[in-house]
């Protein structure tokens, strides 16, 4: 193989960043290697697009865990009309709605956390693990309802805490899958959710997996959030992250 | 003015122009999002058939937005210019797209007829017109812009370089600029998408390419993907802004959902403009564009998303921009739901930005929630550099892990080099032989470590 493609001297650049440099070539292109390992990436981020969210097994999960957990789907009822439609996406399907609506606590909750596939059902798996790093930060979660939404987009969240009277709404959601990163988490937080509401009146963290952003740091990011939310009455562009580190800082980028 | 056609016993009527255009568009995701696409196929062939027979003349008459409320329809209509316009005054759209095909309407022809059209009649004839239309038109059509290369010459295509790192590392951006430049990339610009609208790092990411620019001397130019604002402010503080970026839309209430107007954009132009940075030229402008955009921002006023694409070229072509970029596939299969669709707005936009007089190029790309993939970009740069496109990106593997989406990469543009016989700009053809990056013919000299000046760049890593 070695001496049909052409190598870059310069591979040892490759330490200071996950672009794919220094690929090498077979004549102009791409060698085989290459064009095989983009693909498999590829597969994996459309993986992460299409596999269905695997609800059962959250549901136990969260429910062996003591929480009271809801299922529910948007109004998009396949993934391709949810591909289609974002706005279909952002809105409960009717028996969700009737479901959330008769399942409503007596005392409305201080915040409620939706777990939700968006563009990356991978991601959901890292919802379990950040639940666990919030349980020391968040004195009434355990009380909280969980709810778990299908083709989801974020805005869902909104309508899904206005009906169960939550001060605040914490929407977990896989984001955009890249090729590198296919199971990335984004975190929105919204203080007195309700259906109608725009990205301003959002908080978000993203990039939540291991390689990215840690749980312990996107749990301590969070719960800054909400409780600022909280004091400030409200939260969206008005509310600017000042949580700093809870851990002191990594290397985003280790990778070579 | 209401518009019909009649198909045996069924008679089409269309309310007005912008729904005469929205329904003669060829199906994608975005107009039916906005609810403005035909209902059934044969209604859209009922569009065609209709538009076909709409004088050219008709369009200086009815605005698919009203003049009152956008600017950008201001600018179209204030100033239009009669007199090249006069040449295909008495045509209608049908036989628009005959005389544009027609043998004796060369680039010359082309280029003065351009101030004459307005993005609403180029949308028009574009709905008519079939892939290969769209093609060879657009490669009659020159545009040739100039700042420290020149691109757009006949036979040449260059490339945007892009070295986005998710953190703005200096290591890592310059690590990916200097694989770009070995693999012969980068006479379009060493474009970067900051992670960041920080002026410091801003500043930092600009010195960046200066130093390395100034140090070998390489005939290029630099834009830091910034709001238009940060830019003047950059140039306030003596930063090395070479070109300025701005996205832009073709509505009034859009371009103000990305913060801008048009006067904002006069005066970053005139400010690039009077640091005389370039060399052989001073287009000083990088815009950058995308169906879909308008709907996004809740600024389409009914309009279908490829006449608003068009409308967009005409802020564009009011600051004689060095280079305009159709971000094809980037904004997601709610408006561009597949490959076919991507392809087929990827050559429309090429086709009307050439058209209006732009040096067009394109970001071929896709994200991983549309049914897309990487044959579907090779089809369509295949079919761009074809069509004759100004530039193409370069980003390494095609693989952007700043802002995870795919496009096309370094070998991408060799592999277009290779089939289509296309050459580099002068200057920076001129600069890779010098260095020995390439041979006289072009093509890419296997390096050494102990030869290449450039490799002392990752020695200082």
């Amino acid at each position: 193989m070695s001496s049909i493609v052409t190598p870059d001297v310069w591979s040892s650049a490759r330490q200071f960043t996950q672009a794919r440099i220094a690929l090498g070539r077979s004549g102009v292109s791409l060698p085989t290697r290459e064009v095989l390992n983009f693909s498999l990436a590829h597969a994996q981020a459309r993986d992460a697009v299409h596999l269905p969210l695997d609800v059962l097994t959250l549901h136990t999960e969260l429910s062996a865990r003591g929480f009271p957990v809801h299922t529910v789907s948007s109004a998009a009822v396949d993934r391709a009309t949810y591909l289609r439609r974002p706005d279909w996406g952002r809105k409960l399907s009717d028996t969700s709605r009737t479901l959330l609506a008769a399942n409503a606590p007596d005392r409305p909750p201080e915040y409620v956390f939706v777990v939700a596939d968006g563009l990356s059902s991978l991601a959901a798996e890292h919802a379990m693990p950040l639940l666990e790093a919030l349980r020391p930060l968040l004195p009434e979660l355990d009380k909280s309802p969980i709810v778990i939404a299908t083709q989801a987009r974020v805005a869902l969240g909104d309508e899904i805490g206005h009906l169960l009277g939550a001060r605040q709404i914490v929407m977990m959601i896989g984001e955009r899958p890249g090729l590198s990163s296919p199971n990335s988490l984004g975190l929105y937080l919204t203080h007195d959710p309700k259906p109608g509401l725009s990205d301003a009146n959002r908080n978000c963290i993203s990039n939540v997996r291991p390689e990215g952003l840690s749980y312990t740091e996107a749990a301590h990011k969070l719960a800054w959030l909400m409780a600022g939310a909280r004091k400030l009455g409200r939260s969206g562009v008005d509310l600017k992250d000042e949580s700093g580190s809870a851990l002191p800082p990594v290397e985003t980028v280790a990778l070579g | 003015m209401t518009f019909s056609y009649t198909v045996g016993a069924r008679r089409h009527v269309f309310a007005d122009l912008k729904t005469l255009l929205a329904k003669a568009s060829p199906a994608r995701s975005g107009d039916m999002l906005a609810g403005v696409a035909a209902a059934t196929e044969e209604e859209r062939m009922a569009a065609r058939l209709a538009l076909a027979d709409v004088p050219l003349t008709h369009f200086l008459n009815e605005a698919v937005v009203p003049y009152e409320i956008d600017d950008v329809t201001r600018l179209i209509i204030d100033s239009h210019d009669t007199q090249a316009f006069a040449v295909i005054s008495s045509l209608t759209v049908g036989e628009f797209r005959d005389w544009l095909l027609a043998d004796s309407t060369d680039a010359a022809t082309l280029s003065s007829l351009a101030p004459g059209l307005t993005p609403e009649m180029v949308a028009a004839v574009s709905k008519l017109m079939r892939n290969q239309d769209l093609i060879l038109i657009a490669s009659k059509c020159s545009v040739i812009t100039r700042f420290r290369t020149t691109v757009g010459l006949p036979g040449r295509m260059s490339v945007r370089l892009q070295p986005n790192h998710p953190t703005d590392d200096a290591k890592g951006v310059a690590a990916s600029i200097l694989d770009g430049l070995l693999y012969g990339s980068g006479d379009a610009m060493i474009g970067i998408n900051p992670a960041t609208d920080n002026l410091v790092a801003i500043g930092k990411l600009l010195h960046l390419i200066d130093d390395l620019r100034r140090r070998y001397e390489v005939p290029m130019q630099s834009c830091v993907l910034t709001h238009v604002t940060n830019t003047i402010q950059a140039i306030e503080q003596g930063m090395p802004v070479d070109l300025v970026f701005q996205s832009i839309a073709g509505t009034e209430i859009t371009n103000k959902s990305f913060g801008i107007n048009l006067s904002m954009l006069g005066e970053a132009c005139d400010a690039a403009r009077s640091l005389k940075r370039g060399t052989v030229g001073n287009n000083v402008m990088y815009f950058e564009t995308g169906q879909g955009s308008a709907l996004s921002a809740n600024g389409h006023h009914g309009v279908d998303q490829q006449t608003l694409e068009t409308r967009a070229y005409a802020v564009a072509r009011k600051f004689d921009p060095f280079l305009v970029n159709t971000v094809v596939g980037f904004i997601g299969p709610e408006y561009l739901y597949d490959g076919k669709q991507i392809i087929r707005a990827g050559l429309e936009d090429h086709f009307c930005g050439k058209l209006l007089g732009l040096p067009m190029g394109c970001d071929i790309c896709y994200t991983n929630h549309a049914e897309a993939d990487q044959d579907d970009m090779d089809n369509l740069l295949t079919l761009l550099g074809t069509a004759g496109i100004n530039f193409i990106m370069g980003i390494p593997g095609a693989d952007d892990i700043m802002l995870n989406y795919q496009s096309t990469s370094f070998h991408d543009a060799l592999y277009l080099r290779r089939v289509l016989g296309k050459r580099r700009a002068p200057e920076f053809e001129e600069w890779l032989e010098r260095m020995g990056i390439t041979n006289t013919r072009g093509e890419l000299i296997a390096q050494r470590e102990d030869t290449q000046p450039l490799l002392g760049l990752a020695a200082g890593f």
